[in-house]
């Protein structure tokens, strides 16, 4: 995309609809108080859900010695996959010069850094004893992937929010100049983010020159997060999970849960906040693509990780397998697999499906079929040891999550949206200086 | 001898330096001195003495045993350590026994699902009734093959896939062989479970069973006693029993004479209920020993001789078939 220059009558006009545009929604924000509301409720309903957990145990869960890892965990994995997001649209997207993802890039790192910050939570809700967190650097032990697992996901968290926070200088200084009859408190975010920017030319260098190494340094990061998280898993010896594909597979099957999460962003911000002169139908068809080809892979991992050990249907392999296909969970798995993944993606295919609407309905059928996949993977195959489950009671044998167990996995979505809802009231959530770059602004008047 | 002589000589302290570095890894017990009768514990002996020359000195009781004297300024306050008698009791655990090497032998010839190990194994370690260290399992290894019962212990693996998961060393594996738990330790985060192959391990997921009974008591790694809530608890081998010398609750409850135990070093197992004492590698070769799914390269500890020429024939609730739904076929000798 060439960018023209815009004349400096033009570059002041130009700019001034930008920012008029982008930063109308963090003074006119219609239910934000009820929106808030909302999400306290939910944590006052999960705050009290936890004390009961803490105060009786694990037992209020229906995990127990043989599904011993349950919701939670899946959950925990989804977070993590969700969080992949914000590397796969601003680096790899990014650094490959593809140029539309510019309106699209700071929804993608709010999501990435809700979600990644919300996983470390997610994790302490399963602990049996959240009291000793501190253990884990008093005694950490490097051998365990969970050691491995809190450095990359903290690593991630930090790495994310730079990535997050340093587009937002020269926004920062727009605000100052644009809305200065804001809180005092919000002006005071504003003062300290700023950092004196100017525009000069060699400020320019600078942040560019930051954010592309972070660009770059986010990508191992970001798959060491999902690599490790699905080694939890890959490093034992249960049939299911042991597998040599599962950090690929992971990885592929992130991206498309992120993909579907920005799609969603997206359609709400467009209409929410007025933004469709910059998130364009044209965006949506970009993003509808992509889906489909992230799913694609995602699919081919799928192949190989159920059809093969299916082929040969190793005795271990099997009592899980066949579980899976027609067994116990087989609605739930070709649900899953079929209306969730499979049918999405081969509508998007035609051009006539890649509109916000059937989009968007799209999306959430597969960011529910994710989390559900990571369900189905962490789940069934505990109930299927290489020992028969003898001489408990009935409850061992099966897995139906209790409803505190349901309401503290919903208590981390309301916390990834608030994280959200938070980050797009204090800042636009479109980058107003680089969309006035890609308009052609005189550079030096952006501040 | 030693103790007297870092008493009777404390300027030799500056040769001590290499018992030092051990001792400042274990931690120190103050014996002698004020602090003992508060009954508080140090830990972290930090060698700092060029730099207090004038601190007041103390004498202390080092975890093993030995007598010296320290500046007091070199002591370190640890919080939440217990009694004196409790970090005792979590050193010689984590040590283990210098010189063995425990192994246990189950003869499935003679299994008839009494029960016994389990209801003393429930008793001694203060479980719930589903919550087995040991469980006698129901097994058929292929169709047309007759069931038999195979009493399931941890099987204390020489190669265990438990303990290399944990993320803060609180499931290890000692000298003698034993794969112990610290639940004064372990976050519950039950890595370990998804980790054993064998299902070997529980977690306490409500409050245990006596733990109000127990809650005064100090906590012995060796029995896992008092249980926690939030934490791990699995079969221990009963080291506090092979420390006095005896054998394992189990071993000794079984009226069938199913289990020997004894040390591989040696090559001696002793039988529970007979009492007599056999070579291990000949138990194992004349009978055919095997380990269980030995292929994913455990190294069980635990060895079972087939059941074969039994003297009763599998019953169980009246019925001599196992439904396939209850025992899955072909898991077993994997
Ligand atoms: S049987 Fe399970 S718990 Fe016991 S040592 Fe082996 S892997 Fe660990
Ligand atoms: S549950 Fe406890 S013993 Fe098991 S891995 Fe976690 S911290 Fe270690």
């Amino acid at each position: 995309m060439s960018v023209n220059k815009l004349s400096t009558e033009e570059s002041y006009k130009s700019l001034d609809k930008i920012e008029t545009d982008l930063l109308r929604p963090m003074t006119h924000h219609k239910g934000f108080e009820l929106w808030i509301l909302f999400l306290i409720l939910i944590f006052i309903v999960g705050g009290y859900a936890y004390f009961i957990q803490l105060r009786d145990g694990l037992g209020v869960t229906a995990m127990r010695d043989y599904s011993s890892w349950g919701m939670y965990i899946g959950n925990f994995v989804f977070f993590v996959a969700a969080s992949l997001i914000g590397m796969f649209i601003s680096s790899v997207l990014g650094l490959l010069k593809i140029k539309w993802i510019t309106p699209i890039t700071r929804i993608a790192e709010m999501i990435a850094l809700a979600f990644a910050m919300w996983a470390g939570i997610v994790i302490v809700i399963d602990m049996g004893r959240p009291d000793r967190l501190l253990n884990v650097f008093l005694h950490g032990r490097f051998q365990s992937p969970i050691l491995w697992d809190v450095t990359v996901v903290s690593t991630y968290v930090a790495i994310s929010l730079l990535l997050l926070l340093l587009p937002l200088i020269p926004d920062a200084a727009i605000i100052r100049r644009r809305l200065p009859n804001l809180p005092k408190w919000q002006m005071k975010i504003y003062d300290l983010l700023y950092l004196g920017w100017e525009a000069r030319p060699e400020q320019y260098r600078i942040i560019k020159k930051a954010m592309r190494i972070l660009a770059i340094l986010i990508i191992p990061v970001a798959l060491a997060i999902h690599t490790v998280t699905s080694w939890l898993f890959a490093a034992t010896l249960r049939a299911g999970w042991d597998s040599a594909i599962f950090g690929p597979y992971f990885v592929s099957g992130a991206f498309v849960a992120g993909v579907a999460a920005v799609i969603i962003a997206m359609y709400f911000f467009r209409y929410n906040y007025k933004l469709s002169d910059y998130i364009t139908d044209f965006h949506f068809n970009r993003m509808g693509q992509v889906l489909v080809l992230v799913s694609a892979i995602y699919i081919y991992f799928n192949l190989n990780e159920y059809f093969v050990p299916a082929y040969k249907m190793r005795t271990a392999e099997k009592l899980h397998l066949d579980e899976m296909f027609t067994g116990h969970w087989a609605i739930l798995y070709w649900f899953t697999q079929i209306a969730c993944l499979a049918i999405p993606s081969f509508l998007l295919i035609f051009k006539r499906m890649r509109r916000p609407f059937t989009m968007l309905w799209l999306s959430v059928l597969v960011l529910i079929g994710a989390w559900l996949k990571r369900f189905l993977i962490v789940v069934p195959v505990q109930q299927h040891p290489y020992l028969p489950i003898q001489n408990v009671p009935e409850s061992f044998h099966h897995y139906i999550p209790t409803g505190i167990e349901i309401t503290l996995t919903i208590l981390p979505f309301a916390g990834v949206l608030l994280i959200i809802t938070i980050i797009a009231k204090l800042f636009p959530v479109i980058s107003v200086w680089e969309i006035a770059h890609e308009k052609g602004v005189d550079e030096s008047i952006i501040k | 001898m030693e103790e007297a002589k870092n008493l009777s000589n404390s300027s030799q302290q500056e040769e001590n330096n290499a018992r030092r570095g051990f001792l400042k890894k274990l931690g120190l017990v103050v014996g002698a001195g004020a602090a003992m009768t508060a009954g508080a514990v140090y830990l972290g002996y930090d060698h700092e003495q060029k730099k207090n020359p004038d601190g007041k000195k103390v004498r202390v009781l080092t975890a093993d045993g030995q007598l010296m004297e320290v500046s007091e300024a070199e002591l370190i306050e640890a919080a939440n350590q217990g009694t004196n008698e409790e970090s005792e009791l979590q050193r010689r655990g984590r040590e283990g026994l210098p010189g063995k090497h425990w192994v246990m032998v189950i003869d499935l010839s003679k299994c008839r699902n009494a029960r016994m190990c389990m209801a003393a194994c429930q008793g001694a370690h203060h479980l719930r009734p589903e919550q087995h260290h040991i469980n006698v399992l129901r097994m058929q290894d292929a169709e047309n093959t007759e069931p038999y019962f195979m009493p399931k212990p941890c099987y204390h693996c020489d190669n265990p896939p438990c303990t290399k998961v944990c993320p803060v060393d609180a499931t290890f594996k000692r000298q003698d062989g034993i794969v112990l738990i610290d639940n004064q330790r372990c976050i519950g985060c039950r890595f370990c479970i998804a980790a054993c192959p064998y299902s070997a391990r529980v977690f306490n997921w409500i409050e245990p069973l006596k733990s109000e009974e127990d809650k005064d008591i100090p906590y012995d790694v060796e029995l896992n006693v008092p249980q926690r809530k939030g934490t791990i608890s699995k079969c221990l081998f009963s080291a506090d029993c092979l420390r006095k010398g005896e054998l394992p609750y189990c071993t000794r409850a079984c009226p069938n004479g199913v289990y020997y135990f004894g040390d591989l070093n040696e090559d001696t197992v002793t039988n529970g209920t007979t009492r007599e004492t056999v070579r291990f590698s000949e138990l194992i070769r004349k009978n055919g020993g095997y380990t269980v799914l030995e292929e994913l390269g455990t190294k069980p500890q635990v060895y079972y001789l087939p059941p074969k020429n039994r003297l009763f024939p599998y019953q169980y609730e009246g019925k001599t078939t196992i439904d396939p739904e209850d025992s899955r076929v072909g898991g077993g000798r994997g």
